[in-house]
Parts: C-alpha cells; structure tokens; sequence
C-alpha cells in the first residue's frame, strides 16, 4: 500500500541531484556543479497549462511500424497513432465507424464497395489522401509474395481476405477502381460480411504510396532466412493520423510528434507521446507511482484496487474477450459430450470471476461478448450444478470420476486471462469436487504452452483465450470452431459449414438468426467451456482526465484529456 | 610482448570453433522453438511449421552448422527472429548502454573496493577489518536481483532520489551521437542530459558492482596483509625508508597483482549481473536482450551473441596479462 503523498510526481534532475551529493558521495560523479538545465525540457508547446508530452508505457518494442506486416497489440497501439483506415470505430464501443470514408454503400449482392473519400487529406509526406492512394493500398496487399505472405507478416490480410493475386480461386479481394479522386470502389469475388468492420484493424490503414515507394515498404528482405524489417517499417511510417513518427530507439522508446496539418479537427492536448518499453509488469507500476510514466495498459488485477486508492485513475475497458476451458475430445473420456456437459455443470464461474479475475470481468454463457452480432440470450447455459455433474459422470461411465491432463500456461498475462494459475488452481478444487482428478501440466507460453496445445494432441483440458480484433462474430466462433483444430480435436462438418455460410451473408439481419442457431449448436456440443469475459484496465496518473478506452484498444491519444 | 599477443590472437582461433559447436548444438537442442515468438499468439499450426521450414530448422544439425559458420565468416550474423533486425545492428545499438553501465560499476567497486580491502589489512583485526569483511560477506551473499529490487524499492520508489528505470527521462529530449548517455551530453554541451543519464546510472551500477566490489574488497585485503608481512618489507623498514614510500611502492604496487587478475574475471561476469540488474531497471543493455533472447528462444540472437562474449572474454583476459607486465616487469621477461 502507498500513501499518496509518498509518490513522487515531476521530480526535476536538480531535485534529484541534491538529494543525491547529500545522500551519497560517489567521487567519480561530481558533475552536480553543473547539472544545469540550459534547454527547455521537451513540452512541446502543448496547447493551454497542460505538459503536452506524454509518456505510456508499452510492454514491448512493437513488431514493425508498418502495420501491415504487423498483428500485434504494441505495434498496433503505435500504428493507431500514425495512421488510419478507410473505417474507424465508434468511440467506446467495437462497432465501425466512417474514418479516411465519410460513407460507404454496399452492392445488393454484396459484392461491391463504393468508399466516398474524406477531402483536403494529405499524408505526412504531404502527398494527398484519395483514391488512388486508396487502390494503392490495396493492390499492396494483394500483391505481397513470398515471405511476405507468411503468418508473421500480413498475418490479418491473410487471414482474412484468403488469398493473394497468386491464389486468386481463394481470394475475397478482386480489385479497386479510383472512380474519382473521392471515391474508391472495391469489387470482391465472394460476400464477405466483415469486409467493413476489419477495415477497422490498423493492418488495413492507409500508407502513403509514395513514402512507401521511396523506403522500399515492399523490397522486404529476399532471403527465407528471416523477414527483416524494410527501411520503411523501421523509420518511415506515413500515415494520415494526428501523430507524425519521430524516433524509433530500440528497446527503449518510440517518439511520436503532434501532426500539426492534421485534417480532423480534434483539439489535441497531448503533443508528444513517448511510448517507453518496460516489459516487466511489476516495473510498469512503479513506475507509475514513481512518476516517471503517465500510464500504461494490461494492469494486473492484485494491483487495480491499491493503485486507485493512492489516487491513480485506473480505468476498465469493457470486455471484449473471452476465456475459455478448451477440451481435448482425442483424450477419450473427453470424446463424450456427456463427459463435457459434466464438466460445465461442475463450474461455478460466478466463484471463478469474484476469486481469479478483475473487476469488470463477466460470466461467459457462450464464445462471443454481448455486444457482438448473434448473440444469443436464449442459449443452452450450464448453471453450477455439482449433484447434476456427477450424474451425467455416472452415466458416462465414470461414477468416481477420472483423470485428466491440465494443460495452462505460466508466467504470462494475457488480456483475457491475467493470472492463469490462479484460474487453473480454482477449477482443479471445482473439479476435483465432482470426482475429476486433474494432472497439472504446467508450460511456458512461449514458446512450449501454444505448441503444445495448438499444435499437436498432447493436452487435455486446457485453458486459453481471445480478444476480439473488430466487432464480428466470425472473429470470436469462427476462428475458434470454423475447421478442424487439433486445439479440441473434433470434427463437425455441421458446425463448419454453418459457420463458412453466416460468414459469407453481407446482410445483418440475415446473419443475425445464424449466428444465434450457431450459438445454440455450439452450446449443445459443447467442445469448449465459455467462462468469462476478462475485463483489462489502464492506470493513469491523476494529470490524466480522462482516457478514450476501447474495447478494441482504438484509442488516439488526441483525445486525452490532461489536467495539468 | 607484442609476439605473446598475437600468440594469444591465434589461439582464440580453435576455442572459438570449440566453443561454437559446443554452444550451437546446445542451443538448438533447448525445447520448444522460435516460430510462436514470431506469429505471436494467435498462429497456426501450419504456419509454425512452415517457419521452421523457411528458418532451415528442419534441416540436419551439421548442415545448420556449417550454414551459420559460413554467414559468420562473411561477418553475418543473421537477423534477430523477434525484431527482424540484423544481430550486429542489434548488439550496435544496445552494447554501449551496457559498457557504460558495466564502467560505472567497476569504478565503483575498485574506486570503494581498493581502499577498502587496503585499510581492512593496515587495521587488520581491528574495526575496519571486522566490518570490512562482514560487509564484502553480505556483498557476496546478496543476489544481484535482490540488491537491485531492494535499491530500487527503498532509494526509487519511497524516497524518490533516483529514477526507478531506464536509461534517461524520456521527457529530457537529448541529443545522441554515440549512444553513451553520458558522454553525448557532454559533447552536446546538454549537461543535464548527461546528469540524468548517471542519476539513472547510479543504482543499476551499485546492484552490478556490489559482488565486484565485495569480491576485490577481500582480495585486496588478503594481498595486501601477504606483502606487508613479506621479508622485503621488513628489509625496507629496516633500510629506515620512509612509511609513506614502503606503502606506496612495495605494498600497494605488489599487491595489486592478484587484485588485477579478479577485477578482469569480474569484468568478464559484470555481462551475466547485467542480464538480471537491467531486466529489473528496464535498462536496454545486451543483458536484457539476451534475456530476451532466451525466453523468445530467438536463436541467431543467442548464437551471435556467444560468440561476442568469447571474443569479449578473451580480449579482457589479454587486457589483464597485458597489464601485468606494467604492474611488475618481471612478468614481461618471463
């Protein structure tokens, strides 16, 4: 616990260096003499009283500034920054929004997109925004070859438009037409429903061509050896965004500056960010309390609670996750549905999200948040139900239960499950109540714990997790169930071909009954136990006012409110 | 001496190639692999295998070898699986931010650990000597990421003087030509970048230097209380020469041998305390990328840079015999 007042906010170099000639007599270090500041220590100019620079602590470097060879939260926090797409998000919530498009209309058959373009928008480079610069785009993305098409690269362009210019039966993009300088038409060879809401993910931001073009975006590296970061992805990004890339010190820290000809007419307080790296949570804390950070993401939740009683503003995002208590039907007694109704009766969630998981963080009923399409208020539930658990277990077969493998990973915290021993430990007591007797198989995440249990069939019972990328239900159910995984080692051609279909109708209201149908399938098959909807939170320093928290992490740092 | 040197050069020929092989099958064997530290969390099983393909993981062992020798001879050391940076460029940007930590450190220990050990000896089985050796006992005893979470707890985060981690105050917007904080404050004429960049110096070297220092505390003293009960010692009390010039000249310059000798062998393990202190202070030295390394299992990383601590190793070594023959010529003519 930390008394409030202990915490040191805005301490200066000089208040340091007298506390340290009095404190310490180190005689190589006699330079406080001269310590003196004689610059003006980056404020920016920040508009009002407010100290516009502002500094959040990521958990790692990012991948590549070029979002789209980039799938990873760090790279996209930056990229939000920088760029933006043809489709944003409404604030607050998962759902799209216009962005670099005022507006958009879909073909009857679904089949075409006419984007009617924002105007007077210029790149950073200062080339214009329209749509050329729009079928540039994506023409780039069609066109990546070779080692460029790998998962580690355009992992989201990949696995969602399903193919490139070289595999055109499977692909989803057939081309883009600049009608006019402010509209962009894109023809596609199949309905794809989320077409419109992936646009929202930064792997599909707008680049400028010609900066792309002068730091060789697209010559990555030939060799298979490694994929090495072009010139462009490490110090040319070039975006339209509010934020204008600055530096990029690796291991140490991002630099971003205000884009002052930035065409949205957002007041920005914060007018630089710096995004240090501090990978350890612990560390991230305190620095925080220590003040040397604003704020930083992913708090753990044993340190929501004290954090906001020494007055930091932590701050929930509404959950757009789910964790899950995935079952292994290769192990046999796992292969009965029985078996897994079994062990959904045997859960109490409600116990396992007061004991284990944040504030914020709700009970799962099925794979996908309330606020995504299809879901179903109607669906099969598996209230805690022990005395039913061992029945079913009898009729399996099993009247004193059984043994099983625990498959849960260590030493890692995700956004969806932040303490997973603590979880694991909460439901080998729950299980161990009904008879089942679990085998703990404890793994580092990376890299044994996803192998183990993405790859190969040497797992049981397992946990894991997801947090949605943009609000569509083929996001959460169809990754999950959409073909046969070796996560949960079933097959159910009637679940697969129910979720290709619902992914292909464009209409919402068509889809909606589907998704809801898919709901209930799912339920009654139960190849997975849903838990819980995790709920991540932010701490700030008390300077901060207010923060734009989004359930999909979409938050542009123009809009932080600062109070001094 | 300059043949003994070049003598030395070769032979860090064949320990290279020695420890090379050795350290490569090893590595390689560690369990699991690098394909997830790249696709990140949400790959698939396909794709993991098609890295370890494109990575020539899949490839015989001998084969690997001999590919990454040949890269290494043509001075590629491949590029880092987790940032898609060259390795060189790599150890580039981060090595200096260790040297100038493990400087700071070493001119703490010997700057505290040599006068120390000399007065524990001259007041031997006195005060100084008893709390000398208790505290070099508790230097040595302490884990390095113990003293290190402890100093930052107590000096960082209660009593504020110092900064609980990086390298710099992020909102100092300091110039940088040679990627030593320090020294580019001074040669921007930025003095209180320079004097940020020690404030966060300051404990991050105090938790890397407190073994080296509790180490050289004792073999100070021990060589030291040795000399000064030698027979040319007594001869030159009895000569009637002055204390001052006995002390000096024949105790202090005799017993620094030995003392030479460990300050190099700390010098060489300063890198490993460095994995631990500067993972705790956020200090993006090689210590933090090579733990890094280790957990993304990011092995051209891991490789290049056990080659870079056998050079470094060895150079270090030369170093120390090399200054041997200024502490006592005897050593040059043997």
């Amino acid at each position: 616990m930390f008394p409030a007042d202990r915490v040191r906010k805005g301490r200066t170099a000089k208040k340091r260096a007298s506390a340290l000639t009095a404190g310490l007599a180190l005689s190589a270090l006699v330079l406080s003499g001269c310590a003196q500041s004689n610059r003006e220590e980056g404020d920016g100019g920040g508009s009002g009283d407010v100290d516009g620079t502002f500094v959040f602590a990521a958990s790692s470097d990012p991948k590549s500034l070029d979002p789209a060879f980039a799938s990873d939260g760090e790279s996209f926090r930056v990229s939000r920054q920088i760029f933006e797409g043809l489709v944003g998000v409404e604030p607050g919530t998962a759902d799209p929004a216009p962005l670099l498009a005022k507006s958009w209309e879909v073909s009857e058959d679904g089949m075409t997109y006419t984007f009617a373009l924002e105007e007077g928008v210029t790149f950073h480079d200062g080339t214009d925004f329209n749509a050329e610069a729009v079928c540039a785009n994506f023409d780039r993305w069609y066109n990546f070859s070779g080692i460029q098409q790998a998962e580690s690269q355009a992992y989201y362009y990949g696995m969602l438009f399903k193919g490139f210019s070289d595999s055109p039966d499977t692909a989803t993009y057939k081309s883009c037409e600049a009608s006019s300088d402010t509209e962009a038409v894109i023809s596609l060879n199949k309905p794809f429903a989320g077409f419109v809401a992936a646009l929202s993910l930064p792997a599909f931001a707008m680049q400028s061509p010609s900066a792309m073009e002068e730091f060789g975006a697209n010559e990555s590296s030939g060799t298979a050896e490694a994929p090495e970061l072009t010139e462009y992805a490490k110090a040319h990004p070039t975006g339209t965004g509010p934020y204008k890339f600055n530096a990029w010190d690796v291991g140490n820290q991002i630099t971003l500056d205000l884009n002052e000809d930035y065409w949205g007419d957002e007041e920005a307080q914060v007018t630089d960010i710096i995004f240090r790296v501090i990978d350890d949570p612990q560390a991230r804390r305190q620095s925080l309390e220590a003040g040397d950070i604003d704020g930083y993401d992913l708090v753990a939740p044993a340190d929501t609670e004290q954090l906001a009683a020494a007055g930091f503003k932590v701050i929930p995002r509404d959950p757009f996750t789910i964790l899950y208590l995935g079952m292994n039907q290769q192990v046999p007694e796992l292969a009965d549905v029985k078996v897994r109704q079994a062990i959904s009766y045997a859960i109490d969630k409600e116990a396992l999200v007061s004991q284990t998981l944040p504030e914020g963080t709700k009970v799962a009923t099925q794979f996908i948040p309330e606020v995504v399409n299809g879901y179903n208020d109607e669906v099969t539930e598996y209230a805690y139900d022990p005395e039913k658990a061992k029945s079913l277990l009898a009729e399996a077969g099993y009247p004193d239960g059984f043994t099983v493998d625990f498959n849960y990973p260590t030493g890692v915290s995700r956004p969806y499950m932040p303490t997973p021993e603590q979880v694991f430990t909460n439901l080998q007591a729950q299980l161990a109540e009904v008879g089942i007797k679990v085998n703990p198989q404890p793994n580092k995440w990376s890299p044994d714990y996803l192998d183990r249990v993405q790859a190969g069939s040497d797992h049981g019972l397992h946990l894991l997790g997801w947090t949605g990328d943009y609000n569509d239900t083929d996001n959460f159910v169809g990754v999950f169930f959409g073909q046969e995984k070796p996560e949960f080692g079933f097959n159910n051609p009637d679940i697969f071909n129910a979720l290709e279909e619902a992914r292909q109708v464009s209409k919402l209201d068509e889809q909606t009954p589907l998704y809801e149908q898919i709901n209930e399938d799912i339920a009654q098959f139960v190849p997975a136990v849903p838990l819980a909807h995790p709920a991540p939170s932010l701490a700030f320093s008390e300077r901060v006012e207010s923060y734009p928290a989004s359930p999909v992490n979409d938050e542009v740092f123009n809009q932080i409110k600062l109070t001094k | 001496m300059l043949r003994v040197i070049g003598k030395r050069l070769l032979m860090l020929i064949p320990t290279l190639i020695g420890l090379s092989i050795l350290l490569f099958l090893w590595v390689r064997n560690l369990p699991g692999g690098p394909a997830t530290a790249l696709l990140g969390d949400k790959a698939s099983p396909e794709a993991i295998a098609n890295i370890n393909k494109a990575y020539g993981f899949d490839r015989p062992l001998i084969e690997q070898y001999f590919t990454y020798v040949g890269k290494l001879l043509k001075g590629d050391f491949g590029t880092s699986i987790v940032t898609g940076r060259s390795v060189l460029e790599e150890f580039g940007t981060r090595f200096p931010a260790t040297v100038e930590l493990a400087v700071v450190a070493l001119i703490f220990a010997i700057g505290i650990g040599i006068p120390l050990g000399y007065l524990a000896a001259r007041h031997y089985g006195r005060f100084w000597d008893h709390s000398s050796v208790v505290l070099s006992l508790i230097g040595i005893t302490v884990p390095v990421f113990f003293l290190a979470f402890i100093l930052k707890w107590v000096l960082a985060i209660q009593l504020g003087w110092f900064p609980t981690d990086g390298r710099q105050d992020p909102r100092i917007n300091a110039t940088h030509v040679t990627d030593f904080f320090v020294l580019d404050g001074l040669l921007t004429r930025e003095w209180d970048a320079s004097w940020d960049a020690i404030l966060h110096l300051v404990l991050p070297a105090i938790a890397l230097g407190t073994i080296p220092l509790a180490i050289i505390v004792r073999i100070t003293r021990a060589s030291v209380l040795e000399v000064q009960g030698a027979d040319y010692v007594r001869t030159a009390r009895a000569k009637g020469l002055m204390e001052k010039t006995i002390r000096g000249r024949f105790i202090l310059r005799n017993a620094m041998l030995p003392v030479t000798t460990t300050i190099g062998l700390q010098t060489g393990l300063l890198i490993s305390g460095a994995v631990l202190t500067e993972t705790v202070f956020a200090f993006s030295g090689i210590g933090k990328f090579l733990r890094d390394a280790i957990f993304a299992l990011d092995y051209p990383v891991l490789q290049g840079f056990i080659v870079f601590i056998a050079v470094a190793y060895s150079l270090i070594n030369l170093l120390v015999d090399v200054s041997y023959g200024f502490i006592d010529p005897r050593v040059r003519v043997q």
